[in-house]
């Protein structure tokens, strides 16, 4: 049984797209930053499903270096929102302005 | 063909509800569904490593710092209450694009190859594309470089993470005094 894997790629494209919807339009800073995970897994799904196509491990190889990326970006935005709200206790993406030139 | 529309319609469902939810515990659940679906569709693509990865790093890792930070941040006054929201304004023009997006790439990728779906008992075993010793070996004969750089990045994460979020930078020791200038001291410049 096969799936084509043009199928795998528009579900990826689907899910990226929902993920910067909800990058752009969240004001939620944690919101916002899984909105950014769903996009890295996105993008995962189309290299997995690249890789199985053409037999090329090399697809793998760039998904581990993918989720290491993830891994460090959710940790370093999240201790910025933790260090944020300490000082200020903002509600809003927005409202935190302080690096606006 | 069944299991990848049950397993495609999960993805999408649980990242829309993610990205709509009202509070971030809520985006939490559907992420974490999200993940573990996306970790079965790697299973049928023949990653299984990758599938395990998944599972251990993002619902195991990621996912309880997310927990551990809306904990932390919500404990005290009323935090992150949403707002008036973009939603209404964004979601008609991105679904537009979206769905123009994805039809362009279906129209565009209509004749490519097919992905034969795993087979069970098929993987796992050595010399099989997609299993552990095969990753194992690509990863740690052909990509050295690159799994160094991991290495090099999770480093560099660990010690910017310690450094934002760590206590208040201890007081500097009182600075010495300067030294007395050998050059004499410098005429202001004319303007």
């Amino acid at each position: 049984m096969n799936v084509p894997a043009a199928a795998y790629v528009v579900l990826s494209a689907i899910l990226f797209f929902i993920g910067i919807v909800g990058v752009i339009a969240r004001r939620n800073p944690l919101i916002q930053l899984m909105s950014i995970e769903l996009l890295f897994n996105s993008a995962n799904l189309a290299l997995v499903a690249f890789a199985r196509t053409w037999d090329a491990n090399v697809g793998h190889i760039f998904v581990f270096l993918v989720v290491t990326v993830a891994a460090a970006e959710a940790a370093i935005g999240l201790a910025i929102v933790a260090i944020v709200f300490r000082r200020t206790t903002f509600v809003d993406v927005d409202e935190v302005a302080t690096l606006k030139g | 063909m069944i299991g990848f529309a049950v397993l495609a319609l999960l993805l999408i469902a649980s990242a829309i509800f993610t990205v709509t939810a009202r509070k971030p515990v809520y985006s939490v659940v559907g992420l974490l569904v999200n993940f573990v679906a996306l970790a079965a569709t790697y299973l049928t693509l023949q990653a299984e490593f990758l599938a395990v990865i998944q599972i251990v790093v993002y619902s195991g890792a990621i996912l309880i710092l997310f927990v551990f930070v809306i904990a932390l941040l919500s404990s005290g006054t009323k935090a992150f209450d949403i707002g008036p929201d973009r939603m209404p304004r964004v979601v008609w023009p991105a679904l537009l694009f979206g769905i123009v997006g994805a039809g362009g790439i279906a129209f565009a990728a209509v004749r490519t190859v097919t992905v034969p779906v795993a087979v069970a008992g098929q993987t796992g075993q050595a010399g099989v594309f997609g299993s552990v010793a095969d990753f194992g070996n690509a990863l740690f004969l052909q990509n050295i470089l690159p799994f160094e750089v991991t290495a090099f990045i999770l480093m560099v994460a660990v010690i910017g993470v310690v450094l934002l979020a760590g206590d208040e930078i201890p007081p500097r020791r009182r600075p010495r005094r300067p030294r007395e200038s050998i050059s004499p001291p410098r005429e202001p410049i004319a303007r």
